[in-house]
């Protein structure tokens, strides 16, 4: 089995879990307060990690030039995003930048 | 019309406008998935197996990547914890039902099935049947999603690769999350696992994204904990 079977299968199983254990578990366990603040954060935390790496660096180097397509594509999503709270408009505009600067 | 049917027809009706909003979810995570090299029927397995709406974003953006399936493994632990909090939520009003639709009921729940059943939960009323509902919305939404997904991969398959759709994955985070920057927690969480991203990027098996994650998550809680400490003070 390749890893992306593995991953699925684990990463389902896991996921299944996650959604039934306390459901399953009621009355028997509570989900502790440190925990509780800590799913609050997850979601900021990950996808940071995973867009700042795609925007700041190029072939593994930080690259904040204006020559980054990326980093100003990715800057004027960032301002579409928080004026328009729209996602496809965010992506759509984000990739229509992307585009237009990798042409120039 | 019997009571059990109603509530399920309930959880369908609650769900339309979020199935609409997701579609387009399905279709760009499909095409997106195939573009990241996975194959037509991982991309469509992914929906079933996993069935979470960005750790399937994310698995995929990662597979990329060339990741490890272990560090894979744990984003995905990591990005689908908040179930957890959704299964402490819902517990209480599916205390008394059988094993085999707790299993069922935890498979559907997923954050666009449980926001419109908890509301429907707090309203009270009789709840003898109420486990229909979240039935009906999580039908709603899996099949939402299947569908939207295996049009995105045919969709996907189709398109050439070199068009640097793969940056449509951090739009669309950036899409999700700017909106949420209300905070100054938040804000420092993001802040800082970002910036810990950059320089934690060399790390091997992608190690870093996990690293980074965490010290947000610690520095958002940090930053939290001093805050209510001087309210209370």
């Amino acid at each position: 089995m390749n890893d992306i079977w593995l991953t699925m299968l684990l990463g389902g199983l896991i996921t299944f879990g996650m959604r039934f254990s306390l459901i399953y578990l009621f009355g028997k366990f509570e989900i502790p307060e440190a925990l509780r603040r800590a799913l609050h954060y997850i979601p900021p935390a990950v996808f940071s990690a995973i867009i700042f790496p795609e925007l700041f660096l190029s072939d593994g180097a930080l690259n904040l030039s204006l020559a980054n397509a990326k980093l100003l594509a990715g800057l004027l999503a960032i301002v579409v995003a928080w004026f328009s709270r729209n996602t496809l408009l965010t992506i759509l505009l984000g990739m229509a930048a992307l585009f237009l600067l990798q042409s120039l | 019309m019997n009571e059990a049917r109603k509530e399920f027809i309930k959880g369908i009706r609650a769900e339309i406008p979020i199935l609409i909003g997701v579609f387009p979810f399905g279709l760009i995570y499909g095409a997106l998935a195939v573009n990241a090299g996975l194959k037509t029927i991982e991309a469509q397995a992914m929906s079933v197996l996993v069935f979470a709406g960005s750790a399937q974003f994310i698995t995929a953006q990662l597979v990329g990547m060339g990741t490890p399936a272990l560090v894979m493994v744990l984003t995905i632990a990591v990005v689908n914890l908040r179930h957890m909090l959704y299964s402490a939520s819902l517990a209480p009003y599916l205390k008394d039902v059988s094993l085999k639709w707790k299993v069922l009921l935890s498979y559907l729940l997923t954050d666009e099935a449980y926001a419109p059943s908890i509301l429907h939960y707090e309203e009270g009323g009789a709840l003898d049947f109420k486990h229909w509902f979240l039935l009906g919305a999580g039908i709603g939404l899996w099949t939402d999603w299947q569908i939207s997904t295996a049009i995105g991969v045919f969709l996907g398959a189709a398109l050439p690769a070199n068009l640097s759709l793969d940056f449509a994955l951090p739009l669309t985070f950036i899409a999700m999350i700017v909106p949420t920057m209300k905070k100054f927690p938040t804000i420092a969480a993001a802040s800082s696992a970002g910036v810990v991203a950059l320089f934690a990027h060399p790390l091997p098996y992608k190690l870093g994204l996990i690293v980074a994650a965490l010290v947000g998550i610690a520095v958002g809680m940090a930053l939290e904990g001093r805050k209510s400490a001087e309210a209370t003070r």
